[in-house]
């Protein structure tokens, strides 16, 4: 658990940053918050030989209002999304799933940015992003893009970044007022990864459900937008019948590992629990 | 007198003596990160080593190439068994009579194992180098599930063994076979079982799991060429076993061996045995002439050094219809790994496993363990019990329940019913032990009636009709714990580790104004020796606890002593504590019988000093007495204050208790929570009760983790799949549930201060009662036992066998 040797840039500007990585090529990396990265180097499953710190760059941190969008920061931490006002008023789900990462040492340095950038299945973050209809700015020698947090994730550890590339920041549509969330993770213990966890953000009218989005962590290679399940549970009160169909709707998109959480079938069993429980527990906050 | 004169009271309270909740003065430093562990010692010039390891369970090393990692900056050696065989120190012995390879000779035998050791001018450079070693393997195949490996087609592991038909403990039946032990009468045993009105019979397994302490296993190695003198600062529970052991296998003088324990993050049996980090960290000092460091991190620790568990046992109970229990049988299939490296006293190849009959009056009993080998981890040690009492405690506290359920019979009851009753002590077991003393059904009923145990039953039953209702998903158990330890290795005339014998030992030195030193054979990992020993001497010599200073763990300063472990330190060097301090007292009163000019026979101690009895005024402090120790003693006494006490114990002692754990477990995801954990402990005369508490509180937490989830576990193939603390189950304080403790007192009759030891207690009957609760939870579906661990994915796995979840 030592890891191998690198060179440590810390440029304070984004353009400086997109520079050294085109320079440097492959084997360069963006340190962030350095808890998923730097684990991974000490085990030498990532050597890097050139780590690129993202701390020095002010424009990389911060969380403000851009119409009707919440504009993220990507070096803003897991921790400073839990302080932040805005975030608990107009995104409760945004605070309650962070405050299921980790532990507050993990949380007081990792950043939003390296959650989504990662690509881990593993990681709470990137779901919920789709859930909510975020998008990810990236910049990189080519200029810059945005790219929607649901086009993002193409395997474990792939994304949509090209070399050179950085996230500056993630932005995220203000859900209706009224709406309804939840956040349902099982994990075994403080400071794991989800054995398996279902993001829910829906508004009611009427007693039904009127809109619906689901999203699925660590249950497939990517995290997961579960639309069908989501069709499930619109127009209905969420009745149990509707809830078994939209849990059966999510398992049939999950495609689990067998690990120490358990095996497959496991896993998926309970990932249609924690959609269903999600769902039921949304319904319940709605307005 | 006048008001200033302390009262008795305030007296025998500013002893802070036993009996007090002393605060813990270690933990001054501990707290304030001002402890010095293994890893804080930095010596001039000092390197680094670190370990190839093999990524195979089980292969031929062809070829090792360390030219590229010689060329890495800062490498300065690649040791390997061929280096180690100049020194003949390729293999080593091992506690348990077997034999460990330090560096992979000709083949390795689990993943992990050791192939080369690495030296370098800093840690990282010596993983660097690891990396460029090029080791040439030809995989063989595995070895994995202990009940294959007396197959005849199984495959040969041990190749250093062929031919050996016998081994330290007697015939091997099987090239992978270790040992048979066999303890009781089978005649008898059989005879009862044919007569049984009733019979169970169940395969009960103890997962492997392992120590984990926070610290892992580490050493700095130091040889002085000049003087020729080995220094070893090491994670030692045992350090003098360990001078002696080096003495014996690297053939040096052992005066000239210098053995330093600092302090230690944490044992748990984990660091009693001999590793080949430290007979390479020993070999590259004598190698470079430099001194060497080598610190394990958390994969190496979880998956190299020390598992602990990984008995098979299969258990069957004989009884009457009515509920009295008539016989039993038990018969353990052992997985030790690759090698027995077990750490038990030499003459017990399965530790005190015959403490089986636990609390209960067995008639008759035969007990049969097979050890084995397997292409995994050596080990076997006594993690944080008494060797091999928590695998017994569990066997028999499960087995009881299974009993009960068989005969439907309340769990509470049937124990009743069985217990050994207060007047059978001291009690002869039916495999050879003498318990010493015990009072079983007081424990108990108070354990009933503090938790309202009928309400909880009476809970539970209306809460399986709902269950069955469909009106809840939640169902419910209570997990009884009743367990017999037996701790204190142990007497001369069945204990010894290596021909040493078990005995324990304290050296006191009074100063002149009243203070003193005190030095022990033993070694704290975190128990709070400083604190309690202390105690001890103070109300045995009427000194304050805060003027004793304890010290532990230098091999040139401390009396000989078999060191920290299955709970011994208390039963053993607490006794040679008490009995030192009894000889220090004893010239006192010489002293003070001179000074007060009376005969020694008409003085008394009093709290603090001593008196002339029925002249209250005539007194004479224990600190004039240490003064007077040094310039005015009777004439033709020598000088000074100062005792040793070799105490070799009589019996061992046996403490007991009674838990209770409450567990409501959600069937649709195998979630469950402890509503509620009662523990009574019986650890006879209670020193220190705030650090009784933090002990029981201690072990508990890793009852918990090791019931519901933490176990070393390798897939079919041999990985090892439990490598971190990602998924080695290390509760944090938020999974841990809340702990309700309570207590009886019955001393033992034959230790000094009546104390029997309480360490390891928590974890020897914390197990049984998390198990018995959650198969408790499930027994109304219809199943009789479900094997360990309960983590969540398991427990919704028992569910949906049973049908409750589709
Ligand atoms: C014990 C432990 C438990 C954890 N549990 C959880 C959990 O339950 N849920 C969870 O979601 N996470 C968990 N994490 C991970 C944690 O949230 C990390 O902080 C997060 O995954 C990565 O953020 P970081 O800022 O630390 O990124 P880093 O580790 O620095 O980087 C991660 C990766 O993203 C890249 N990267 C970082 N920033 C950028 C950027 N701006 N642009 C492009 N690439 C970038 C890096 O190059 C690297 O490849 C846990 C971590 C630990 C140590």
């Amino acid at each position: 658990m030592i890891p191998g040797s690198f060179s440590y840039h810390r440029p304070a500007s984004v353009a400086d940053a997109v520079k050294l990585l085109s320079d440097l090529g492959e084997d360069a990396r963006p340190l962030a918050g350095g808890h998923s990265l730097v684990p991974m180097m000490k085990l030498r499953l990532a050597t890097p030989a050139h780590l690129v710190d993202l701390h020095g760059i002010a424009a990389l941190k911060g969380i403000r209002r851009d119409g009707s969008n919440l504009v993220i920061g990507a070096m803003t931490t897991q921790h400073e999304l839990l302080a932040s006002g805005d975030v608990a008023t107009t995104m409760p789900i945004l605070h309650e799933a962070a405050l299921l990462i980790a532990d507050p040492q993990v949380r007081y340095r990792g950043t939003i940015g390296g959650n989504v950038a990662n690509g881990d299945p593993g990681n709470d973050m990137p779901a919920l992003m789709m859930t909510l209809g975020a998008s990810y700015r990236l910049e990189g020698p080519g200029g810059t893009r945005d790219v929607a947090a649901a086009d993002f994730y193409q395997g474990a550890y792939f994304t949509a970044l090209e070399p050179g590339e950085i996230l500056t920041s993630v932005s995220v549509p203000v859900p209706a007022a009224g709406h309804g969330y939840a956040y349902e993770k099982l994990k075994r213990k403080v400071g794991d990864y989800a054995t398996a966890a279902a993001a829910v953000v829906l508004t009611m009218s009427g007693g039904k459900v009127a809109t619906c989005s689901i999203g699925l962590t660590n249950v497939h290679e990517t995290p997961l937008l579960a639309v069908d399940a989501a069709k499930a549970a619109i127009g209905t009160s969420l009745d149990a019948a509707t809830l078994k169909k939209a849990a059966a709707a999510a398992e049939a998109i999950m495609a689990p590992a067998a690990d120490a959480r358990g095996p497959v079938e496991y896993r998926k069993h309970v990932g249609g629990i924690m959609v269903a429980r999600a769902l039921q527990r949304a319904a319940a906050v709605a307005k | 007198m006048n008001d200033m004169t302390p009262t008795r009271e305030q007296r025998s309270a500013a002893l802070e003596g036993m009996g007090c909740k002393r605060k813990r003065v270690e933990d001054i430093r501990f707290t304030q990160g001002k402890g010095n562990y293994v890893d804080d010692v930095k010596l001039p010039g000092m390197l680094h080593g670190d370990f190839v390891r093999s990524p195979h369970p089980h292969a031929r090393v062809k070829k090792i190439d360390d030219s590229e990692a010689l060329k890495v900056p800062g490498v300065l050696a690649v040791i390997t068994a061929e280096t180690l065989k100049t020194v003949n120190l390729a293999w080593m012995p091992t506690l348990a009579g077997d034999v460990q390879m330090v560096l992979a000779d000709g083949k390795v035998l689990f993943q992990n194992q050791e192939v080369a050791f690495v030296v370098a001018t800093d840690r990282y450079a010596a993983d660097d180098g690891i990396n460029k070693v090029i080791v040439e393997y030809e995989p063989l195949p595995p070895l994995v599930d202990p009940f294959k490996s007396m197959d005849p087609d199984a495959p040969v592991l041990r190749e250093d063994l062929a031919g050996k038909t016998s081994g330290a403990h007697g015939p091997r039946k099987h090239h992978n076979h270790i040992f048979e032990w066999t303890v009781g009468d089978k005649e008898l045993t059989d005879a009862a079982f044919n007569k049984a009105d009733v019979k169970i019979k169940e395969m009960i397994a103890y997962h492997r799991t392992h120590p984990s302490p926070l610290e892992t296993c580490q050493c700095v190695c130091s040889f002085d060429k000049i003087k020729g003198e080995l220094t070893i600062y090491g994670t030692f529970q045992a350090p003098h076993v360990i001078r002696t052991v080096v003495a014996l296998i690297a053939k040096l003088p052992e005066q000239k061996i210098h053995v330093i324990a600092p302090d230690i993050g944490g044992g748990f049996g984990n660091k009693v045995g001999a590793y080949p980090g430290y007979i390479c960290a020993a070999v590259a000092s004598i190698v470079t002439g430099k001194p060497v460091k080598w610190v394990e991190d958390r994969i190496e620790n979880l998956t190299a050094t020390s598992f602990a568990r990984d008995y098979h046992m299969t258990t069957e109970i004989a009884a009457t219809k009515d509920g009295k229990v008539t016989g039993l049988r038990v018969h353990v299939l052992a997985d030790h790994g690759a090698f027995d490296a077990c750490a038990d006293p030499s003459k017990w190849p399965a530790g005190f496993f015959n403490i089986v009959t636990g609390s209960y009056d067995f008639p008759t009993a035969h007990l049969a363990v097979d050890g084995v080998y397997t292409n995994k981890a050596p080990g076997g040690v006594a993690y944080r019990c008494s060797f091999r009492v928590t695998e017994a405690a569990y066997c028999i506290e499960r087995a009881m329940d299974i009993l009960a359920q068989k005969l439907n019979m309340d769990p509470a009851e049937l124990r009743l019913k069985n217990f050994i009753k207060p007047e059978q002590f001291p009690y002869h077991s039916a495999l050879g032990w003498e318990y010493d003393s015990g009072d079983y059904h007081t424990a108990m009923r108070k354990m009933m009636e503090t938790t309202g145990y009928a309400a909880l039953r009476k809970e539970q039953a209306e809460k399986r009709e709902a269950f069955k209702r469909g009106e809840t998903r939640e169902i419910m158990g209570l997990g009884i714990s009743f367990f017999t330890e037996i701790v204190g290795a142990g007497p001369s005339k069945n204990c010894d580790i290596l021909g040493i014998a078990m005995f324990d030992s304290c050296e006191i030195r009074m100063h002149p104004t009243g203070a003193g030193i005190a030095r022990m054979g033993t070694k704290s990992q975190g128990q709070g020796h400083e604190t309690t020993w202390a105690q001890i001497i103070a109300t045995e010599i009427g000194i304050p606890a805060d003027n004793i200073m304890v010290e532990e763990g230098n091999t040139d300063t401390a009396p000989y002593g078999l060191g920290t472990y299955g709970s011994r330190s208390t039963p053993v060097a607490g006794a040679a504590i008490a009995m030192a301090a009894r000889k220090i007292k004893a010239k006192a009163q010489m002293i003070a019988a001179y000074k007060l000019e009376v005969h020694e026979d008409d003085l008394e101690f009093d709290i603090d000093g001593f008196r002339v009895k029925g002249l209250p005024e005539k007194f004479m402090s224990m600190k004039d007495i240490c003064w007077a120790a040094y310039n005015s003693v009777p004439p033709g006494m020598e000088p000074g204050l100062e005792a040793v006490s070799y105490y070799d114990p009589p019996n061992m002692t046996y403490p007991f208790g009674a838990y209770l754990c409450v567990m409501d477990i959600d069937v649709d995801t195998g979630v469950y929570k402890v509503r509620r954990f009662y523990a009574l402990d019986d650890c006879g005369t209670r020193i220190n009760p705030m650090i009784i508490e933090g002990q029981v509180h201690g072990g508990l937490t890793e009852a918990f983790a090791i019931a519901m989830g933490q176990e070393i576990r390798y897939d079919e193939t041999g990985n090892v799949v439990t490598g971190s603390f990602m998924d080695f189950f290390m509760p944090t304080a938020v999974e841990t549930p809340h702990w309700e403790t309570d207590f009886t007192v019955t001393p033992s009759p034959h230790h000094p201060i009546g104390a029997k030891g309480v360490g390891e207690s928590p974890n020897v009957g914390g197990v049984p009662a998390f198990s018995n609760a959650v198969n408790d939870a499930f027994s109304f579906l219809g199943s009789t036992h479900i094997q360990m661990p309960h983590d969540f994915w398991r427990n919704w796995k028992a569910a949906k066998d049973l049908g409750a979840v589709v």
